[in-house]
């Protein structure tokens, strides 16, 4: 950001010499990206409005159902975190979930990200017939809505006796269109024809060129792709909620059976303790890498 | 004899490895996005056939193989049943609900964001947490936040005296719904837009403030048509999201979350996809269902084409 921001304050001041000779109109020019209080203002109350959920989330799965079902509700954490974990993980079977949504995701991530490397590869550097084509439609698949697929998928996973498997959660995402753009956009600008030409006089064939020049080159996006597709994967809930069971459930259909009850013996701090046990893993890969995410996003993932 | 065969063998494994290098360069392409392309015939455009001949049926669910030929049946059922149009235009109010204001705010959070300031770095992560948090979990948050009796909400809206149930009436549900929506795309959507603006070149703003435009004109009259792309390809994945909305209204509900509430007064139409589905068992009318929803999408999507084309050419015109 340093380095972007050191050329323009070169031809401010170029600028504001030739058209305004005033130092008061030079000033003015100089703060015109530069934050005010208002700026300041407006984006804490965001921060707050983001954050505070996750906070209260925290302060209800540390309190008693009872004092959660309080009116005013609580603000500041108690003390029964552990017993509501304990409760929770005989509620709906938390740890299974946990498993099974890291290995879904992680097999999902893993996969997406390996194919839509190379298919993005292919249609940012690779000359071939019809490529235009079909990176349309490979953006034109993104609006299909998952919905019109559930049933027939359904029929294929109860027929080949896949129902409650993992298998049948991971195969249908092992790619995604998303991928394949976020890759391609990326490799389009990072990586130099010259580096491929070069490759090839070497007498490199393309899985050569593919694991030693586009994979090291790649990687970072690899990482933040990765990152995004694990939130998503992690986060899928229509198909897995079809396909599973609470027998051997992903968080977010585990999730569903301590919310989807009814009743009022039911324990609200409890729900509140399987909400936080389901998120607090994404939350703490995002305090560890938030930056790397937030600058995947931003470094021009989906400019088109 | 021996010039003969120089010449004609040390050609032979080059042409060899040439024809290799030729098919390489020609072949690898189509195998490295072969994946991709398998994937979706497999798990994506199959099924989108094979859903809609199942619409065109009766089929029950415990017996997928008996197909009961309807024709147009199903669809007519459709057009003709109250459930649908409420499901119909609940998905549209949400939409309309969720889509705008989240774009709106992410717009301005995006430009505000584009300021040099301290703390950057921990606003743009802040804002982006939401988007870790899955459906579920922020649904069942929210559902706490909403109680009418002891939620956060209206402890703090008792202070000016309304009192809104947030599950049995129709707009509030729908604005609870649209504010779990909003809550958790927000900041992506502005960190999308914040990456477009980075890329307006920084010298239009400059020359803009020398002519003395203020921020507010900088911001309608710079950067607004410089991210117009970035602005459509956001409006356009949201309203395939809002289109497909099911977890949050299925989650608010609680124990009638399937039938959107007691009333239908929240159930989309994903929602009412699956009631018909799974706990009626009438896949061909869930599928005329899914199939209508392709039909709205492709319509708005026309409706948009039409609109750019339009414009664009007004512009040019004007």
């Amino acid at each position: 950001m340093a380095a972007t921001l050191s050329t323009p304050s070169a031809q401010k001041a170029k600028h504001a010499e030739q058209a305004r000779p005033s130092g008061l109109f030079r000033r003015k020019a100089g703060d015109h990206d530069k934050a005010g209080p208002v700026a300041y203002v407006l984006l804490a109350l965001a921060a707050v409005v983001s954050l505070f959920p996750l906070y209260w989330t925290f302060v209800a799965a540390s309190n008693t159902g009872e004092r959660v079902a309080q009116s005013p509700p609580p603000m500041v954490p108690g003390g029964q975190l552990w017993t509501n974990i304990t409760t929770a993980w005989d509620q709906a079977d938390m740890g299974k979930a946990l498993l099974n949504s890291t290995i879904v995701a992680g097999c999902v991530s893993l996969s997406t990200v390996l194919f839509s490397t190379l298919a993005g590869f292919a249609f940012a550097k690779l000359r071939f017939r019809g490529r235009n084509a079909l990176l349309t439609l490979v953006v034109a698949t993104m609006t299909i809505p998952p919905q019109l697929s559930v049933i027939p998928l359904y029929r294929i996973v109860t027929k080949l006796e896949w129902g409650n498997q993992l298998q049948s959660v991971i195969l249908p995402s092992l790619v995604a269109a998303f991928g394949v753009f976020f890759m391609r956009q990326f490799l389009s600008e990072a990586l130099p024809f010259e580096l491929i030409e070069a490759a090839r006089v070497d007498g490199a064939h393309s899985l050569r060129i593919i694991w030693h020049v586009v994979f090291p080159i790649a990687r970072p996006a690899m990482a933040v792709l990765g990152m995004l597709v694990f939130v998503q994967s992690w986060n899928d809930f229509f198909w897995p909620f079809v396909v599973l069971t609470q027998q051997n459930p992903t968080v977010q259909v585990a999730l569903s059976a301590i919310g989807g009850g009814s009743g009022h013996d039911i324990n609200q701090a409890v729900i509140m303790t399987g909400a936080l046990v389901g998120t607090l893993p994404l939350l703490l890969i995002f305090a560890v890498l938030g930056k790397h995410i937030v600058g995947g996003i931003t470094s021009g993932a989906v400019k088109s | 004899m021996a010039t003969h065969v120089r010449a004609e063998a040390p050609p032979a494994r080059p042409a060899w490895r040439s024809r290799l290098y030729r098919f390489d360069l020609k072949a690898s392409p189509y195998a490295f996005i072969a994946p991709f392309f398998i994937c979706f015939a497999a798990f994506g455009l199959f099924p989108l056939i094979w859903t809609g001949w199942l619409s065109l049926h009766y089929v029950d669910l415990l017996k997928p193989d008996v197909m009961e030929w309807r024709g147009f049946g199903n669809y007519t059922r459709l057009w003709s049943n109250d459930q649908f149009w409420t499901a119909l235009r609940n998905t549209f109010t949400i939409g309309v609900i969720s889509t705008v204001p989240q774009l709106l705010m992410a717009l301005g959070l995006a430009h505000l964001l584009n300021y040099r300031m301290r703390g950057r770095g921990f606003f743009r992560v802040a804002i982006l947490a939401p988007y870790a948090t899955s459906i579920a979990a922020a649904t069942l948050v929210f559902v706490q936040l909403f109680n009418p009796d002891y939620g956060f909400v209206n402890w703090m809206l008792d202070a000016v005296g309304i009192h809104p149930n947030w599950y049995s009436e129709t707009w509030p549900s729908q604005i609870a719904i649209s504010t779990i929506v909003t809550w958790r795309w927000t900041g992506y959507n502005a960190l999308i837009y914040l990456a477009a603006m980075q890329a307006v070149p920084k010298d239009l703003y400059e020359a803009a403030s020398l002519d003395g435009a203020n921020r507010w004109q900088q911001f309608t009259r710079i950067t607004i048509p410089s991210i117009r792309p970035t602005i459509l390809f956001t409006i356009i994945v949201s309203t395939i999201g809002a289109t497909q909305l099911f977890g949050e209204p299925m989650l608010f509900g609680g124990g009638v979350g399937v039938s959107g509430g007691s009333a239908h007064q929240f159930q989309t139409l994903s929602l009412y996809l699956y009631e018909l589905g799974w706990p009626s068992r009438q896949l061909g009318r869930a599928s005329a269902v899914a199939w209508t929803m392709l039909l709205l999408l492709l319509l708005i999507g026309l409706v948009q084409y039409l609109i750019t084309r339009y414009r664009k050419r007004h512009e040019l015109g004007g």
